[in-house]
């Protein structure tokens, strides 16, 4: 149904379960996709996983987010290797749990630097070229912890919260150039971050979804998709939730 | 007309999709050449670029015509 012959897409995060299936998601609906991500070998492996069914759509752009200059760097590597940049997908992010009492610095720094900071530098950096093409789409991975809070997650909560609020700032920016800032906030997916949760730990949380079970990274990828397209242009400043039912805002 | 009033007046053409002829020294990119103020930034960073000089933010406050721009872009290359 959408469409998104000829744009291209950075994708931060994408090694990640999330991050991989929106960048597989962007590519067959046609776009040119950026993988970027820590993890090179496993960058190439969802490149290479691309590359084959859609030949010439995935690159790789490796970088740290934890390093302001690296962010810098790498809008302009993915900007170099796409020629430019009319989606971007800020999902990268990490965890650092621990009950506030116990919680350090440097725990409390280290999630806000990536999945806040670097998303704001990221958008910034590629923002100008968006304004002057009148296109762009920029979405965050937000949580649904960054609305409901959640114990052990104050930094992880604080960081999701602050891209809602960043999007909302941006997407009031933007709008008359044509540019569209969403968020889309996960619930429970099966990936590596829920992947340590135990079999009562997942019981227990399935009985407070409504949907009864965790969502899968191709719900995630579907709403980034219908964000990315040239038909959501008329939807902006918003959060998609897509959480089975588990928190409804 | 110098050349930094030249190359100032063609940024402005570009970037706002004015007429030539309207781009005159006393025009305010406002009131008279329809800019917001998203547009002023852009202009200003077109002018950064242009010129290769930076324009701290209190000096860009003050650049609202065309010949705001050109004078201190005169002073910052001189």
């Amino acid at each position: 149904m959408f469409d998104l012959t000829d744009k291209c897409a950075l994708v931060t995060g994408a090694s990640g379960g999330i991050g991989s299936a929106i960048a597989k998601a962007l590519a067959a609906m046609g776009a040119k996709v950026a993988l970027s991500g820590t993890r090179r070998e496993a960058l190439d492996a969802v490149a290479a996983e691309i590359g084959a069914a859609h030949p010439g759509r995935a690159c790789v752009v490796p970088a740290n987010l934890s390093d302001p200059a690296a962010t810098d760097r790498l809008a302009a590597e993915a900007e170099a290797a796409l020629g430019r940049i009319d989606i971007l997908v800020n999902n990268a992010g990490l965890t650092r749990d621990g009950l506030a009492m116990r919680m350090k610095d440097d725990d409390w720094q280290t999630v806000i630097d990536v999945n806040l900071t670097a998303a704001f530098r990221l958008t910034r950096a590629v923002m100008r070229g968006m304004m002057k093409r009148r296109f762009g789409r920029v979405i965050a991975i937000s949580s649904v912890v960054g609305v409901t809070g959640n114990p052990g997650q104050a930094n992880y909560a604080a960081s999701k919260a602050g891209l809602i609020g960043m999007s909302k700032a941006l997407a009031q920016e933007l709008a008359s150039r044509g540019i569209t800032v969403n968020c889309v906030a996960p619930g429970m997916i099966e990936t590596a971050m829920t992947g340590v949760l135990n079999e009562e730990q997942r019981q227990r949380m399935f009985a407070s979804i409504p949907a009864g079970r965790f969502g899968s990274p191709e719900d995630v990828a579907a709403a980034v998709a219908f964000l990315a397209a040239e038909e959501a242009a008329y939807v902006t400043g918003q959060t998609i939730h897509v959480n089975g039912g588990m928190a409804m805002i | 007309m110098s050349d930094v009033a030249e190359r100032v007046k063609k940024i402005v053409v570009e970037h706002l999709g004015v007429e030539e002829d309207k781009v005159t020294e006393n025009a305010s990119f406002i009131d008279d050449l329809g800019a917001d103020s998203l547009d002023t930034v852009e202009l200003v960073m077109a002018f950064e670029e242009e010129f290769g000089i930076e324009i701290p933010d209190d000096a860009a406050e003050k650049i609202l015509t065309v010949k705001d721009a050109i004078s201190f872009i005169t002073k910052a290359e001189g």
